[in-house]
């Protein structure tokens, strides 16, 4: 004679449950304890190289969105371009990182930081000096494997939740 | 005297409590019974089949990304072979096992969150929701330390990818798919003799055999009908046929089996992960071709078996750096199609639940 | 005054009840009504803590731990908030049923407390009939649910209060038959007789009853694995749409009060309420009902939903036939021995109950439920 439905299933989901009132919390306080980014993060922010960029486009013909604009004007005396505006609308930017790969100079970084939020939507359009490397928007290591050697380890939540085997 | 009853009509509308998008039904029901039901969707249409037509072929995987954005691995795979299928590209060896561990691990986590869902529909108050997603975010760590973000990653290219594996991702990836395991079994005690649960989902939203085969239905929702199909034994694409692993079926079409479908699935996706993890050879991860790269003059389908079904691309090309015309053949829009033979004549209650056990994402139906 | 203290002086002022009324009578009367209702509403903000708490636990988080240290004040702060909200009374709503209906809901929930003792002789009023009283009462409830889903003219919450009603009807009647194995082995339906008379806890002579009765209670008062009244994915959102403001916080203390409630009989009826070696009486039956309460918090995490018919069939077809043969074997008890029951029928009275759940196990079915509908068009 078969027995089921005596309620097994219940007790041990029940069993379960109650054995995660003994497990540490997986959660983290978000503003009091942050954890570290991927080392490739593809951030809020698009950071740009004034030395090294020589306006050649292939950012702005790269991306989706077309959300680089560049005007240049040609520079008699070097016979190069000079880069008169660089003009990122990151609010059309999707943060795939098609500018960083398509650059041909290495001139394009994508932004290690996530807490970019701005008040004003006509803050989000940015233009020149406010795109530079600084410390206040370090860069990630997309594309750019020594500059993601420099970068903090991620947290792994796999290495944190310790399942017993 | 006989008891005369009107039926009304109930709009489920585009604002759902439960977790499976912008989706519209105009159900009539005669009390608590469903007698008719009519879906309405379009609601998150974004054109993306046009949008195609306008960038380039490497400037469109970040919108394949979000066509069904819970799996975005696969819909990056599905489109990149297809675009390899139309040029004659290549891939290298590592690339290839590299594709083939990305894609067993987005399926697992698709399925969690199928599963979670659907328990979150039963009412189990999100408790196996959470627990599922625990393991998720895991998948998510490993996905974010390869491309850098964690759920729309934009992360194959056609010809492999542009970035490499750091060292750390295999020991983590080892270690991830031991926990899996664990973790799996651990859900198992918890829900699957669960009387309640049973009595929720078994024998409830049969789709016939035949019906599952003429609409065209494909994926999980067909295999627990008991079509035993599943394109990576049928149609190999990529490396699958070197991996040794099952194809789980069901038998009798209800929720109770597409949600055992949906668990054994994952558990063979822990055992090709297993072999793959072995065996990644050394070397380049990319064929070389140029960022605007002309395909010839041509017409490619290509198609793989997602975690929702089968989706398939579908590119023409007229030798310019953009596609003539993509089609995207959406697995959930399809197998949306027998949802009226699924519910008529059960409750409100089951509408919900026979609802989530189709595991639709309304990226892929809109597009 | 210390805790063990005022105990003592209510217990001397309740005793000197019956021999000198009127004077002492009220103000015993109105001391104790007052430390009722914040007994009750203290208890409930407690209970809301616990639950999210609980649930944080359980669920692999931290529950609210922002407001207050750990998060204590944070059943306050929603407090505060439900009283801001504006009041919106829908306009072809029925305005005096709308109104009135919290607070039918509400008063038979703080009445049931009148006669739960709280130590030797701590009662407002030892009244000779006390289950009865509890059993009658608890059931007004339910009118202030049908009386919001009427005054709401909504169609779907008056569907809920309409399926709401049949299953508090559905399950009064095994929640009864279990009681009355309870007052079969006590001699007396009086609460205080009842405690006194547990010299072993009654959920080891009763194991059959106390399952059925917590099983029928948590279906009474709405609670998971039965809250298909209040659930949140599903469609009608249950007879408490219509209301916002105060009168929902009225709604949401009563769905705690209730559960409260329910606790509180349990301890009373079956662990043998305030008795206990060495901690004040009324903090041994605090801390019975919070141990109840958390056992209804992890049931609720765990379990899903059933579905209306699935609902009404465990009633009718399971707890009855239960509630009815433990009714039967208690009797037959009480009659062999009837100056108290040895303790090694314990062992039988569990094997009894194990054998009864796996035989009525055997009519469980799954599948049914489909209506044939012919076609429309």
């Amino acid at each position: 004679m078969k027995l089921e439905n005596y309620g097994k299933g219940i007790a041990k989901g029940l069993t379960v449950t109650f054995r995660h009132l003994f497990r540490h919390p997986i959660t983290t306080q978000y503003p009091e304890q942050r954890l570290t980014t991927s080392r490739r993060t593809r951030g809020n922010e698009l950071i740009w190289d004034e030395i090294k960029c020589t306006g050649c486009a292939t950012c702005a013909k790269a991306c989706p969105q077309g959300a680089i604009q560049i005007v240049t004007s040609v520079n008699a005396v070097d016979n190069k371009y000079n880069v008169e505006t660089y003009k990122v609308d990151t609010g059309y930017c999707i943060q795939c990182g098609l500018c960083v790969e398509a650059c041909p100079y290495h001139a394009v970084y994508m932004g290690y930081s996530y807490e970019r939020a701005k008040y004003r939507r006509g803050e989000l359009v940015q233009t020149n000096e406010m795109l530079l490397r600084s410390d206040k928007r370090p860069a990630s290591g997309y594309m750019y494997p020594e500059m993601a050697a420099e970068l903090p380890e991620q947290t792994l939540l796999v290495y944190r939740d310790k399942v017993k085997e | 005297m006989t008891l005369k009853t009107e039926p009304f009509v109930l709009n489920i509308g585009p604002v759902h409590p439960s977790t499976h998008g912008v989706f519209r039904m105009r159900a009539t029901l005669d009390g608590e019974v469903i007698i008719d039901l009519e879906p309405v969707f379009g609601y998150l249409h974004r054109g993306i089949e046009k949008l195609a037509e306008e960038r380039t072929f490497t400037g469109f995987i970040p919108l394949t990304d979000r066509l069904d954005y819970m799996a975005s691995m696969s819909n990056n795979l599905g489109y990149v072979l297809a675009v390899e299928k139309l040029a004659g590209i290549k891939v290298p060896e590592r690339a290839e096992y590299m594709r083939v561990i990305l894609a067993e691990f987005q399926r697992i986590a698709s399925h969690l969150v199928a599963v979670g869902a659907f328990f979150n529909d039963c009412g189990a108050f999100f408790t196996p929701f959470i627990y599922m997603f625990r393991e998720r975010e895991k998948i998510y760590d490993l996905f974010e330390m390869l491309s850098g973000q964690r759920v729309l990653y934009n992360y194959m290219r056609v010809g492999g990818f542009n970035q490499d594996m750091p060292d750390e991702f295999l020991p983590a990836a080892r270690t991830l798919v031991n926990q899996i395991r664990h973790r799996l079994d651990e859900y198992d005690t918890l829900l699957l003799e669960n009387e309640i649960a049973i009595a929720r989902s078994k024998g409830v939203g049969i789709l016939p055999k035949e019906l599952a085969i003429s609409v065209g239905a494909s994926g999980p929702v067909l295999r627990a009908s008991g079509v035993k199909w599943d394109l990576r034994k049928a149609d190999p694409y990529s490396i699958y046929d070197r991996f040794e692993f099952d194809v789980p079926t069901g038998t009798a079409g209800d929720c109770y089996d597409r949600w055992r479908v949906r668990v054994a699935e994952m558990r063979q996706s822990v055992r090709i992960l297993d072999q793959a993890l072995k065996q990644v050879p050394g070397g380049p991860v990319k064929t070389y071709v140029p960022q605007f790269f002309h395909p010839p003059v041509g017409e490619a389908y290509a198609h793989i078996e997602a975690p929702k079904g089968e989706l398939g691309f579908y590119l023409v090309s007229d030798g310019s750096i953009a596609p003539y015309r993509c089609h995207i053949r959406a697995p959930s829009f399809i197998n949306l199609t027998a949802l009226k033979e699924m519910v008529v004549g059960w409750k409100m209650q089951d509408l919900i639940i026979i609802f989530g056990s189709i595991d639709i994402t309304m990226g892929e139906v809109d597009r | 005054m210390t805790a063990p203290a005022l105990s003592r002086q209510l217990s001397a002022v309740s005793f000197e009840l019956s021999s000198d009324w009127p004077g002492n009578f009220w103000l015993h009367w109105i001391i104790f009504s007052v430390i009722l209702i914040v007994f009750v509403l203290v208890m409930v903000l407690a209970f809301v803590y616990i639950e999210r708490r609980g649930a944080g636990r359980i669920q692999a988080r931290i529950g609210p731990n922002r407001v207050g240290p750990f998060g204590v004040l944070q059943p306050i702060a929603d407090a505060v908030k439900v009283m801001l909200k504006e009041d919106i009374v829908p306009f072809t709503a029925d305005k005096i049923v709308h109104f009135l209906a919290p607070i039918v809901s509400f008063a038979p929930l703080v009445m049931i407390f009148a006669v739960v003792p709280f130590g030797n002789g701590v009662l407002l009023v030892d009244l000779n009939t006390g289950i009865l009283y509890v059993v009658a009462i608890a059931s007004l409830t339910s009118v202030g649910v049908l009386m919001a889903g009427w005054g709401s003219s909504n169609k779907y919450s008056l569907l809920g209060a309409m399926r709401d009603v049949a299953s508090v009807v559905s399950y009064e009647i095994p929640m009864v038959l279990s009681v009355l194995g309870v007052v079969m082995m006590a001699g007396s339906l009086s609460l205080a007789q009842i405690v006194q008379s547990q010299n072993i806890p009654f959920i080891f002579f009763q194991p059959l009853g106390s399952l059925v009765f917590f099983i029928a209670g948590c279906a009474e008062i709405n609670r998971s694995p039965f809250d298909l009244l209040e659930a949140d994915s599903e469609l009608t959102a249950g007879f408490h749409t219509e209301y916002s403001g105060m009168k929902f916080a009225l709604f949401y203390l009563v769905e705690y009060g209730e559960a409260l409630a329910l606790s509180a009989v349990i301890s009373t009826l079956f662990l043998s309420g305030w008795r206990g070696p060495i901690l004040p009486p009324w903090l041994w039956l605090v801390g019975k009902i919070v141990v109840i309460f958390f056992v209804m918090v992890w049931t609720r995490m765990t379990l899903p939903r059933a579905r209306i018919d699935q609902l009404m069939a465990v009633a009718w077809k399971f707890l009855f036939p239960l509630a009815i043969l433990n009714f039967l074997i208690t009797g037959v008890e009480v009659l062999a021995w009837p100056n108290g029951l040895p303790w090694p029928l314990i062992f039988v009275n569990f094997a009894i109950a194990g054998l009864l759940i796996l035989a009525f196990s055997r009519r469980y079915k799954v599948g049914w439920g489909r209506v044939e509908v012919r076609e429309l068009r």
